[in-house]
């Protein structure tokens, strides 16, 4: 039986970047197979040759056997292909049946074609376990059940091998073992399914084979069951990397950071975070674990003094910070210090040199230049140092910061804080977009300030980075802080559970 | 993933623009060829009529003064992520400005005048730019649209004085009394004639100098001042200046006054340097070739002066070329000023990506 998917030496070019290497991967027929790689590696320009977004430079796509050119979506679906992308391709204000329809309505009036969508989805849920309100407007769907819909798109579209990239980013654990439940019952009924993840652990969990790339090269296929995460992360970094970073014990010192009833209303009058109230001390690390879009966000930018609290106060070393000195200028001046969940939009500006990202939130600083000028050749100066201390490649601090890739722009915009010795610092997503190796380098930052005495409050969506750093973890769920728990004695599932709403008192 | 669009910095500055031109200038020329003139004489007397020639020069480089001026006035503004198209309201109220102060504080001593004169130039465009920036920081109403009505006030609002108000009574023009004299920024030519160096005469004065001196401090203030970072992170990321306790709306405000100041200088050059009264319509719609000037500059002091001095050829060479050709009239001219604009601003990206899709394929061929 030949592959379900050939693809053989694929090469892309874009520009001077080579994304895709003389590629080969061949994919089985009935099989998940994994696809594993550091941010820019090539696993997106793969998929999306794959998928007619780009057209190859050179190499040969085949499809069962038979050679066949995808120039267009179009080309790829009609080889039964179909891809449910990370970011969701939906019509929020239609309804399911009308976003399964959408570019497939089968003729100028929508009745006919109606029926059928109906049909299908009826057929398509008693195979496959695929149960949905079909008349519910899309946008009111859990996003679990959104993906949900963008797997039943492709399925209409008659796919037979389904690409999945990074499917359970937006997913809370219970979310993404229903999600894995539902694609191995697509592998009994014969679908092929690619997998493109960077977590490990659904590798490990879901996958018959998995390849891995690395600088836009297949740098290995492997059988699932005879490798291992170390070995995986070894061949996606080309070195060997610690994937735990240890910790010794300590017990924490005195309450640096006090959140009290916080509230915050976002400006559409929404209610984003409901009467938090948490402690964070010195010396420790404490991890806010939830699915994007609980809260966490607007909790930090409300600390941060970036956006005004409708209720609650804060208090920074004991002392009660007044709401007219609640903004993120004076914050800093007080040793909180903000490492952003988003480097683009916050963190930094990608239009900027390096070394003027560098000082973003800090160009007042009377030593950073004489009276109202800059001076530019100690800011570079200064930043090439910082360069080599935390080892940003290439370290060229008049390089456009949007030219350095997303672990380089998290190690420019920690250093920027870390070196600014703060008592408190809030750290969002900081490993988001980030390789294995930079990964290894942030974390091992982030418990040497730990150990150094400073308060961390960390919120990331990675639950693996929460568990591995944090001495005490909470959880938030539809603005909620719905458990606390100590890092030790707690686990996947009972963190799930709390970030699913779950909470202790209803348990 | 688009193709990255990365040039060195000449081909961004220079190289791109240059073919712009030469691009618009290739199609301007068919124009030409169209209405039966010969691009090639054509292009003759526009190059003479504003280079050839020393009186020529001096009118090129009166229009640069004026262009350099709104085009930095433009800039900016535009640096804040504003797009400022007020500074034709913003020079007349600076008109406005220079004729209250010359015309009332003459009990002051002359030395005083020239500098009183650009400051009131300058106070009043910022006043009447600070109003839309106001109006944009705190109520988000979008600042083209209130500059664009802030011109039409500006410029009802000057009929009615001049005509009712600021006219000499036995006078039938529209237009102030004369300044007094020791308030006239002096002409190059006098000023040569000062250190004994003949140069024909024109419009052309010392107001050069001071565009030439707020280009550096433009500069100066944009790229290496702190305000001017606060400025450039407003202007590319609101979201970074939030994060950083910049406040949006404040830059905003001081962006557009800096703005509305600026664009006074284009009064200053047409009103204290060679009007030496206040009179309607001094602005003769400079206030929006700034807009071109700047496009075309990309926004860079050093841009706008070369931005300037073309825009400055082509309307004195265009009115030497409407005379000597009469076929080809003024509006003709204003046809081709259009042609590179939409060349240099709006099809800029075109030739970008050209260019850069070739240098990206040297660079490949040489790896």
């Amino acid at each position: 039986m030949s592959p379900a998917i050939e693809l053989i030496a694929i090469n892309k070019s874009f520009g001077a970047v080579h994304a895709n290497k003389d590629v080969n991967l061949s994919v089985e027929r009935g099989t998940i197979h994994g696809i594993v790689g550091e941010n820019g590696a090539g696993k997106s320009t793969l998929m999306s040759i794959l998928y007619g977004f780009y057209e190859a430079d050179s190499g040969e796509i085949r499809v069962n056997g038979n050679p066949i050119a995808i120039r267009s979506p179009n080309d790829a679906i009609r080889a039964g292909i179909g891809m449910v992308h990370q970011h969701f391709m939906l019509v929020e204000p239609l309804s399911v049946v009308d976003n399964v329809m959408l570019g497939a309505e089968g003729g100028a009036m929508l009745r006919a074609g109606e029926a059928k969508v109906r049909a299908e989805l009826a057929r398509l849920a008693r195979d496959y376990g695929l149960e949905i309100d079909v008349d519910a407007t899309v946008g009111d769907l859990s996003v679990g059940l959104q993906q949900r819909v963008e797997i039943l798109k492709a399925l209409y579209r008659g796919a037979d091998i389904l690409i999945l990239d990074e499917p359970t980013a937006v997913l809370t654990p219970p979310e993404a073992d229903a999600l894995f439940g539902l694609l191995r019952s697509l592998k009994e009924q014969g679908k092929t399914v690619i997998l493109i993840t960077h977590k490990l652990r659904e590798i490990m969990a879901i996958t018959d084979r998995v390849s891995v790339m690395r600088r836009g090269e297949m740098v290995a296929t492997l059988k699932t069951a005879s490798t291992s995460p170390p070995e995986l992360a070894e061949l996606m970094v080309g070195r060997r990397v610690l994937l735990r970073v240890e910790k010794a014990e300590k017990v924490p010192g005195a309450p640096l950071l006090e959140v009290e009833n916080l509230s915050v209303v976002d400006a559409r009058g929404v209610l984003r975070v409901a009467n938090a109230s948490f402690t964070v001390r010195a010396g420790e690390i404490v991890g806010i674990a939830g699915v994007a879009g609980n809260g966490q966000s607007e909790l930090l930018e409300a600390i941060a003094g970036m956006r005004r609290p409708s209720l609650g106060s804060i208090r920074l070393e004991g002392k009660t910070i007044h709401s007219s000195e609640h903004n993120p200028h004076r914050m800093r001046e007080l040793g909180l210090l903000h490492v952003p969940e988003d480097r683009l939009r916050m963190g930094l500006v990608p239009a900027f040199p390096a070394f003027e990202s560098a000082i973003l939130g800090f160009s007042h600083e009377p030593h950073l230049g004489r009276g109202p000028i800059l001076d530019h050749d100690r800011l570079i100066a200064d930043l090439a140092k910082k360069m080599e201390q935390y080892d940003v490649r290439p370290p060229a601090p008049r390089l456009k910061s949007s030219k350095f890739s997303g672990g380089n722009q998290q190690k420019i915009v920690l250093a920027r804080e870390i070196e600014r010795n703060p008592k408190v610092l809030l750290v969002g997503q900081p490993t988001r977009g980030v390789d294995i190796g930079a990964i290894e380098f942030i974390h091992r930052r982030l418990i040497a300030l730990r150990d150094a005495g400073v308060a961390i409050l960390l919120v990331s969506v990675e639950l693996d980075e929460i568990m591995n750093l944090s001495d005490r973890i909470l959880t938030m769920c539809g603005g909620k802080i719905t458990g606390e728990r100590k890092a030790a004695e707690t686990n996947e599932q009972d963190l799930g559970l709390l970030m699913a709403g779950v909470t202790d008192e209803a348990a | 993933m688009s193709a990255p669009l990365d040039l060195p910095k000449w081909a961004d500055t220079v190289l791109v623009p240059a073919i712009s031109v030469v691009a618009a200038f290739l199609v301007a020329g068919l124009v030409v060829l169209a209405i039966g003139e010969n691009p090639l004489t054509a292009t003759r007397y526009l190059l003479q009529g504003s280079l050839g020639t020393g009186e020529g020069l001096g009118f090129t480089l009166f229009y640069m003064t004026d262009f350099i001026f709104v085009g930095l006035a433009v800039a900016v503004a535009y640096h804040a992520g504003l797009f400022n198209i007020g500074g034709e309201g913003q020079a007349t109220l600076a008109g406005l400005g220079i004729a209250l102060v010359l015309n009332n504080l003459t009990f002051l001593p002359g030395f005083l005048l020239i500098p009183l004169g650009i400051l009131g130039a300058a106070a009043f465009g910022a006043a009447w730019a600070a109003v839309p920036g106001y109006l944009q920081a705190k109520r988000g109403s979008h600042i083209v649209i209130t500059t664009i009505m802030f011109n039409w006030l500006a410029s009802v609002l000057i009929v009615y004085l001049l005509v009712n108000v600021l006219r000499e009574p036995q006078s039938m023009n529209p237009e102030t009394r004369a300044f007094p004299e020791q308030s006239y920024i002096p002409f190059m030519h006098d000023v040569f004639a000062a250190f004994g160096v003949e140069i024909p005469t024109s419009q052309l004065n010392l107001t050069l100098v001071l565009a030439l001196a707020a280009s550096y401090f433009v500069w100066l203030l944009i790229y290496r001042s702190r305000l001017g970072y606060a400025i450039r992170v407003v202007g590319s990321n609101p979201t970074a200046a939030v994060y950083a306790g910049i406040s949006p709306a404040r830059i905003i405000i001081i962006a557009m006054v800096l703005s509305g100041a600026l664009a006074g200088g284009l009064a200053v050059n047409e009103l204290m340097g060679y009007q030496h009264r206040l009179l309607l319509e001094f602005t003769s719609g400079y206030g929006f070739v700034g807009i071109a000037v700047a496009l075309m500059g990309r926004a860079h002091p050093v841009g706008i002066i070369l931005a300037s001095l073309l825009f400055g050829i082509l309307y004195q060479g265009g009115a030497e070329l409407a005379f000597e050709q009469p076929a080809i009239t003024r509006d003709m001219v204003v046809v081709i000023g259009g042609i590179i604009i939409l060349f240099a601003g709006a099809l800029d990206g075109l030739f970008r990506r050209a260019v850069a899709h070739l240098f990206a394929r040297q660079k490949l061929a040489r790896a």
